[in-house]
């Protein structure tokens, strides 16, 4: 009951915010020279003004700029998030399709980065200034400080041209009917190097916020008093530790989330992954307000909801932030 | 760059040879996935409602037209089987071909065509309302014949050279009912092409599959073709190496990647095949801007460009010098008397600047100028940062402008600021297709790729009309030589540099690049070694 009342007041926080990113954005993209009709005529290699107009009407572009941000909030309000002039569906639809593999990508290299910046975090704090270390903080540096396209190109060059072991790009091989289980493999096989990429950057985060976390922690009271009722090291580590060290990487991963799913765009890219961060630029490019602003309230919603979810699980980590104060 | 090595050219030079001579032996083989590079996405795949390469690439296979490019460039009939025209050039007949039956059963008719004709190509095709915008009825006296009638002259060499590309039918009973822009159909398209629209998935790719009852016995050979979404060019390179792409067309890679795999044995880089799609590289001037109004600065600005020394170091073999609007692989229409150019001379360029009154000011800087140089194509960056540094040499200060395709088509086309703005003339055929209308005045505001540039000359419009409807074909060439010289003498817009797209093969691809679309037209006789 109480978390609900808590989501439910949150709800009402959060309404005005989303009502101005989706009017921020309208605005912004008004500033863009050209609208979607330019963009369109720019694909087809020409077409003459009386086809711009009717193209104009068509896509509801004849109205004034706050006639046409009127319209979309209404719509809104009935949770309809219109139609999408580049995908000719509504924009629900073009979403949700592209959500899927969204959401894979970002589950799967967050919790990889999650898994390994904490492992990689504790073997560092535990051997710190020795060469275990040296080593994986430099690691982690040469991670955060590399391009990901020319990660995601060279993961390419050697997995796929060379080596032959993964596919270059793609969700899944379509040039096979696959079902079943091979088909869950298939998709897998084509996630690996994706996952990487996008998964060693924020794993370099992770593990820079993680040693630091665990050295601060294993300097405090607590943990002499641990030791010196005679714990093992390893149950110091994971009992007392480790449950006091995860608080800042839990406020990391509900940040980070809400920028995996834009921030996302050039991973998208060089492996051909059809994702929302794609989505979205190409939306941009091509002025199509409807996707982009129906992409922006999804995300936005989706920040809402993860952060939400952050807040209770302080309250488990740590009994003395309650969910409710 | 270091070019290949003594041993490399001879394997390069051997590899070169074998499978042509192989594939004269071949019998074709039937089967196998045809992969391709599918750049960009577009929102339609219906060609006779978009004409665009990008449509073409997918709808081709699907769709067919009335007649397609052999591999001299001279139309063929695919839906049409033979054509004939009155000596006024007002009435165009087409025979068409018996048997044909749509991908859903139905069969394919006259009533298909005169619909198509006027609901798509004179409402709603880009280049098909200009085109037809003369044409007031298709009758259809019997299910296989189509009669075009026309209120002024149409030349049958530019219906006949149009039709490959702006010809493509639309079945009438998808169609008939409802908005034409919404039909499920434009994303799903029903054609009589060899190949059957199976799925296409936003962002991943597109699959058509054999269509077992084509009118043409035993074809395709193909089992399925897949277009793959790829929209980074780096990534679409590997993929091709890797196998997962057989054919990159359009020039869709990098040019040092087009390259790279050009020394690669496994493929083939080539213009082969796309002898119809040549484009120029533009620089356009703003009449506007009263120093580009002067002809001498425009001429000097001519002058002060390498174009050469710019093809050789930063397109390679792919490009050579333009000679004017109409590019040389334009057979019918190319002029065969040379026209007057604009040689690199840094002296000529200098002394015309100060003919015109531009003396040097502050650091050597005559004027300043703004570039806007279109999103499209490596080549036309390069080739922006080019034009920049050369004019820095003769006292023109160049800022660059780079705007995203909505963006440069709205300040250019539209509201017309800029100064300098470069990009692509595609060519389409005919000039009375796509080409006089740069230069044609008269075109309403806002539209792309058309006289946006304040100029206007009436002997110039007068010799654009004359020609458009100029039935006898020698007066016609003749029409177009004037139009050359006379465009090429007041330098509205430059075209130094011509080229025609490139496609990158997987040697495994036979019957590949055989006709002079070969990556727009329908691939029937198109199959993988294995």
């Amino acid at each position: 009951m109480r978390i609900l009342n808590l989501a439910l007041r949150r709800l009402a926080a959060s309404l005005p915010t989303l009502l101005l990113i989706i009017a921020g954005m309208f605005l912004l993209l008004q500033l863009a020279p050209g609208d979607t009709v330019d963009a369109l005529m720019a694909q087809m290699g020409g077409g003459d003004a009386a086809l711009a107009a009717e193209l104009r009407r068509f896509y509801g572009l004849d109205v004034g700029v706050p006639a046409q941000l009127g319209r979309y909030l209404m719509r809104l309000v009935t949770l309809d998030l219109g139609f999408s002039a580049i995908y000719g569906k509504p924009v629900a639809t073009v979403i949700l399709e592209r959500l899927p593999p969204t959401i894979l990508l970002m589950a799967a290299a967050l919790s990889f980065a999650f898994f390994f910046g904490l492992v990689l975090g504790v073997v560092a704090a535990r051997r710190v200034n020795r060469w275990p270390d040296t080593l994986i903080s430099t690691l982690g540096l040469v991670f955060y400080a590399t391009p990901s396209f020319w990660f995601g190109l060279m993961a390419i060059v050697v997995f796929s041209v060379y080596l032959q072991w993964l596919p270059a790009g793609g969700f899944s091989d379509i040039t096979q009917d696959l079902t079943g289980i091979a088909a869950v493999f298939d998709i897998a096989k084509h996630l690996v190097l994706p996952t990487l990429t996008l998964g060693l950057i924020f794993l370099a985060i992770y593990l820079r916020i993680m040693r630091a976390s665990m050295l601060e922690v294993l300097s405090l009271d607590f943990v002499r008093t641990a030791r010196a009722k005679g714990l093992s090291e390893t149950r110091v580590v994971a009992r007392h530790v480790l449950r006091n060290a995860m608080l800042p990487m839990v406020t990391l991963i509900g940040l980070q989330a809400g920028t995996m799913l834009g921030g996302s765009v050039v991973v998208e890219s060089v492996f051909a992954l059809p994702g929302l961060g794609r989505l979205a630029y190409e939306s941009v490019v091509q002025r199509d307000l409807n996707t982009l602003l129906g992409i922006v309230f999804v995300s936005a919603v989706l920040v809402i909801v993860i952060n939400f979810l952050v807040d209770i699980l302080y309250a488990r980590l740590d009994p003395r932030i309650s969910a409710g104060s | 760059m270091t070019g290949p090595t003594r041993r490399e050219m001879l394997l390069l030079g051997a590899s070169a040879m074998i499978p042509t001579a192989v594939a004269a032996q071949e019998t074709p083989r039937r089967g196998g996935v045809l992969t391709v590079h599918f750049a960009t996405e577009q929102r339609i795949l219906n060609p006779s409602l978009q004409a665009s390469t990008g449509v073409y690439i997918v709808g081709g296979k699907i769709q067919e037209a009335l007649l397609d490019l052999d591999a001299e460039g001279k139309p063929v009939g695919v839906l049409a089987e033979s054509w004939e025209s009155a000596p006024d050039g007002k009435t165009h007949t087409f025979h068409l071909r018996r048997g044909v039956t749509w991908h859903d059963g139905k069969p394919f008719t006259s009533a298909d065509v005169a619909f198509t004709a006027m609901e798509m190509w004179k409402k709603i095709l880009n280049y098909g309302t200009t085109l037809q915008q003369f044409l007031t009825e298709v009758q259809t006296p019997d299910p296989h014949t189509a009669v075009f009638k026309y209120e002024k002259p149409m030349p049958q060499g530019l219906l006949l050279r149009a039709m490959p590309d702006l010809g493509y039918v639309s079945p009438k009973h998808v169609y008939e009912n409802g908005d034409i822009r919404q039909n499920p159909a434009n994303t799903a398209p029903v054609g009589t092409g060899p190949f059957k629209f199976v799925t296409y998935e936003r962002g991943q790719h597109v699959i058509a599959e054999r269509n077992p009852n084509y009118w043409r016995n035993n074809m395709p050979y193909l089992d399925r073709i897949v277009w793959r979404v790829v929209g980074d060019r780096a990534a679409a390179a590997a993929q091709m190496e890797a196998g997962q792409i057989l054919f990159s067309p359009y020039s869709s890679l990098t040019i040092a990647d087009m390259q790279r795999l050009g020394r690669d044995p496994r493929f083939e880089v080539t213009t082969r095949g796309n002898e119809g799609n040549a484009r120029t590289n533009t620089l356009e001037f703003n009449f506007r801007n009263a120093a580009l109004a002067d002809i001498r600065v425009r001429k000097a600005i001519a002058h002060a460009i390498n174009v050469p020394f710019f093809i050789e170091n930063f397109l390679g073999p792919f490009a050579k010098p333009g000679t004017g609007p109409i590019p040389s692989v334009s057979t019918d229409y190319y002029p065969t008397e040379p026209m007057p150019q604009y040689g690199y001379d840094v002296a000529a360029a200098n002394r015309l600047l100060d003919e015109a009154g531009h003396r040097r000011g502050a650091g050597g800087v005559r004027f300043n100028l703004r570039l806007n140089p279109a999103p499209w194509g490596e080549d036309i960056a390069l080739w922006s940062t080019f034009v920049q540094q050369s004019l820095q040499q003769v006292g023109i200060r160049v800022e660059i402008v780079r705007l995203d395709a909505a963006g440069f088509l709205r300040t250019v086309y539209n509201d017309w600021n800029f100064d300098l703005a470069t990009g692509w003339h595609q060519y389409r055929s005919d000039p009375a297709v796509s080409t006089t209308v740069w230069y044609r005045s008269g075109s309403p505001r806002g539209a792309p790729w058309t006289n946006q540039w304040g100029w206007k000359d009436d002997r110039i419009d007068a010799i654009i009309d004359a020609a458009a409807t100029e039935v006898d074909p020698v007066k016609r060439k003749a029409l177009y030589a004037d139009f050359v010289r006379s465009v090429q003498t007041e330098l509205p817009l430059w075209m130094p540099i011509e080229q025609i797209f490139n496609s990158v093969f997987n040697k495994r691809i036979r019957n590949a690049g055989n006709n002079a679309r070969w990556a727009s037209s329908s691939w029937h006789d198109t199959w993988l070694a294995s």
